[in-house]
């Protein structure tokens, strides 16, 4: 099964992060895997995307993903611009701090997360993206909760035991999140 | 070596330096300047240098002078960036010097954007710089590949005293996948008898030099060139077919596009349309042969690439237009979607019935 | 038994030069050769050719040589001095080379003070191509490109290039030095020599330019050449030291 992913939202909410851990895990699960981010002038304060890929049983062709089957959003100007190119039978997970759109689509699975106050209330500034990581593993299936969480935080130095506590914390809001 | 998660110009990098290469010059240009901050970071702590030259013509002559002194040498660029090591190349080529020549391709021409692009094709393969010359041009379309064919752009360059030219773009670039490293031996790198490193009045001078300022001198040695040019048609011509056996209609794709092709061909192919595909990997020296043979039982090509069909050129000439060829192909940095090429596969298999 | 007493240096190639009659570029060269032997770094020594009239001094010397492309040999000298840095690498480039297509790579070899030495012939003329205006060529001078003397208000002005790269940080040495006479030749020596010395002990860029004649493109007899340069170059371009940071570190 192949399954496509767009993480979209502005530089500096981690939107590149999530999309390497995604990827990382896959890879060392002996998947295939691909990430591209967007890139350039707008990487800089505006925008920022990434289109992950992982594959347990066929090679990856176009990096692109235009069609996701998954789409992490994380403000307004993403939701409004990919909500509508998420794949039938799609699940989309956005951030409701920042987006208080719903969308309407009836042939996909939307999530809200407040994942920005959620990560204010709990002292995880800049932890957003790793509450909606949780999310996804709880709610995509892709991966094992435990298996994940260990093999994001183990690129973590060990000297950096806080970030790697506020990490572990931060997945745990996220995972056991309910609407 | 298990599998690490790399972006492609970071691989590259990481590739060249396990090559052998100790020497890095080159000049900021969006989106392969990662690799200049990898060397930037890695070369001083293992003995290597990598300098920041004051422009993309600065650059390729310090390549020209580490390797006219023996060195493994490297220079990266994106395309305006190559049209200005344009000079420099052609110099090399004259002087016989080995270097891994970089393209991380955008959009052109002028300053163009600075998306994914295949549209220095030409440039490439026809004229990077002036007189009778070709580079070997190699074109991965992953970043496994990436990382192999930089090792072996360094292999072919010694061994038959060339520049290589690698052919990337900005999705290659920029983008991660697992690649694992192959180490080559410290010892594996060949000697260079004909290297300026001095002479320690052991030897006759060596000089490198590309001007013969007499025709017949200057003839014969542009000969001797292109004897060794046909010895790396003979032996370095790459090209990878995918499901040619049975097909009717063959896509002739490299680089990144390729891959956009496969899935369009595993797209096709459920629609009961018989398609494969010719990947030439070496671009220069260019798989004619391949094709030719491809083009006994195939009925019709479709050539796509990130340009405005610069390749169709040499698949009509391969196939000595004994089939029709059509092109497909999106430019200035945007990508096509399989769903876009199989509707063109579409359209053909539609004629071809 | 008859006693040399006069011989050609080691590091000079036992070829005729294409030189023109009264040409200095013969001296220069010889110069750099007896610098090379009295130093013994004939044997890890590289030297840089430009192109210009100079294009041939790779056949000229006895080290290993480099023809590098049009203004570029600063360039290619910092490749190999990066590769072999305990070679000696020495360019000998001409006045377009240097200050016209290659001024980036001469101001910023010399800015990062690439430990290399570069000899700079200036004789205020394109030679090789047949008597072109130089951006050195002098206000009011005719050439077949200012057939009615260099105006400023059109042509723009003549680079002092010493006195241009002595502002830099990374110059550790520049001089400007003279072949017109006796006394002017063996101080062009000397500073040829310091310049070599200077890489040797690693104090960081050196340039040595040497005002020159081209009595060809001049129209002028080789021995006019001289009084030419000596009544209307040395003044716009003086003779001294514009920079000598070994000797501000002693």
């Amino acid at each position: 099964m192949t399954t496509k992913i767009l993480i979209a939202g502005f530089g500096g909410q981690g939107v590149l992060f999530a999309g390497k851990a995604i990827a990382k895990m896959g890879m060392d699960k002996d998947m295939q895997v691909s990430w591209l981010p967007s890139y350039g002038p707008e990487m800089r304060g505006g925008t920022a995307n990434c289109s992950v890929i992982i594959s347990d049983d066929e090679e990856i062709g176009s990096p692109i993903v235009n069609i996701p089957d998954i789409l992490f959003s994380f403000n307004i100007q993403s939701f409004e611009k990919f909500e509508s190119t998420v794949a039938p039978g799609g699940i989309l997970f956005a951030d409701s701090t920042l987006i208080s759109k719903k969308s309407d689509r009836t042939d996909i699975k939307a999530f809200y997360i407040p994942a920005t106050e959620l990560a204010s209330k709990n002292d995880l500034q800049g932890g957003a993206n790793v509450i909606m990581l949780g999310k996804f593993v709880a709610e995509s299936g892709l991966f094992d909760k435990d298996e994940f969480i260990d093999h994001m935080v183990s690129s973590i130095p060990a000297t950096k035991a806080k970030l790697i506590a506020n990490n572990r914390k931060a997945f745990d809001i996220g995972y056991n999140y309910k609407d | 070596m298990a599998k690490v998660l790399m972006k492609g110009n970071e691989a590259i990098a990481e590739a060249a330096i396990r090559s052998g290469c100790r020497h890095y010059f080159g000049y900021p240009i969006t989106p392969q300047t990662e690799i200049a901050e990898y060397m930037a970071k890695r070369m001083p702590k293992i003995g290597g240098v990598c300098l920041q030259a004051e422009s993309e013509i600065a650059a390729i002559n310090m390549v020209l002078g580490a390797s006219s002194a023996g060195v493994r040498v490297m220079t990266s660029s994106s395309s305006p960036g190559i049209s200005l090591k344009s000079e420099g190349i052609s110099y090399m080529v004259g002087s016989d010097l080995p270097a891994l020549i970089l393209n991380v391709q955008r959009g052109g021409p002028g300053l163009g954007g600075i998306q994914p692009a295949q549209s220095d094709y030409y440039q490439a393969t026809k004229a990077n710089g002036h007189g009778d010359l070709h580079l070997i041009v190699l074109a991965p379309n992953s970043i496994q590949e990436a990382a192999d064919y930089t090792s072996l752009a360094f292999e072919l360059g010694d061994k038959y005293r060339v520049p290589v030219m690698m052919l990337a773009d900005g999705a290659l670039g920029q983008m991660m996948e697992p690649v694992e490293f192959k180490e080559v031996a410290e010892t594996a790198l060949p000697e260079k008898p004909w290297a300026t490193t001095g002479t320690e009045c052991k030897r006759k001078k060596n000089i490198i030099n590309s001007l013969f300022i007499k025709p017949d001198e200057l003839e014969v040695s542009v000969n001797e060139r292109f004897d060794r040019y046909a010895e790396i048609e003979k032996n370095e011509t790459r090209v990878e077919e995918y499901m040619t056996d049975d097909a009717d209609i063959v896509i002739v794709s490299y680089g990144i596009t390729s891959r956009i092709c496969k899935t369009a061909i595993t797209l096709a192919r459920k629609e009961g349309l018989k398609v494969g595909m010719v990947r030439p990997i070496t671009l220069w020296p260019y798989p004619s042969e391949a094709l030719a043979k491809v083009a006994k039982t195939a009925k019709e090509f479709l050539v796509v690439e990130l340009n405005k069909g610069q390749m169709t050129g040499d698949v009509k000439l391969a196939i000595e237009c004994s089939r029709p060829v059509s092109f497909y192909g999106r430019t200035g940095g945007m990508m096509p979607t399989p769903e876009e090429i199989l509707e063109e596969l579409r359209k053909i298999g539609g004629r071809i019935e | 038994m008859s006693k040399v007493v006069f011989d050609k240096p080691k590091a000079l190639s036992d070829v005729p030069f294409h030189y023109c009659p009264g040409c200095t570029h013969g001296i220069v060269h010889r110069l750099v050769a007896e610098v090379i032997d009295e130093l013994g770094i004939e044997g890890n020594t590289v030297g840089i050719a430009p192109v210009g009239c100079s294009v041939f001094a790779y056949n000229y010397f006895e080290c290993d040589m480099i023809e590098a492309p049009h203004g570029r040999a600063p360039a290619v000298a910092t490749g190999v001095k990066r590769a072999r840095p305990d070679t000696v690498v020495f360019t000998y480039q001409g006045d377009g080379d240097l200050a016209a297509i290659g001024t980036a790579e001469t101001v910023h070899s010399a800015t990062r003070g690439e430990n290399i030495t570069i000899i700079f012939i200036n004789n205020a003329i394109y030679g090789m191509t047949g008597g072109q205006m130089a951006p050195t060529t002098l206000l009011g001078q005719v050439t077949t490109t200012s057939p009615y003397g260099r105006d400023a208000k059109i042509q723009g002005n003549p680079v002092h290039v010493c006195e241009m790269l002595s502002t830099l940080d990374g110059t550790a040495y520049a001089e400007r030095v003279a072949v017109d006479s006796p006394k002017n030749v063996i101080a062009a020596k000397k500073a040829i020599k310091k310049a070599f010395q200077n890489q040797i002990d690693k104090k960081g860029f050196s340039i040595v330019e040497v005002l020159s004649t081209c009595p060809t493109n001049w129209g002028l007899a080789p021995t006019e050449a001289l009084t030419w340069l000596r009544e209307n170059m040395m003044p716009f371009y003086p003779l001294g030291v514009y920079k000598d940071k070994t000797k501000e570190e002693n």
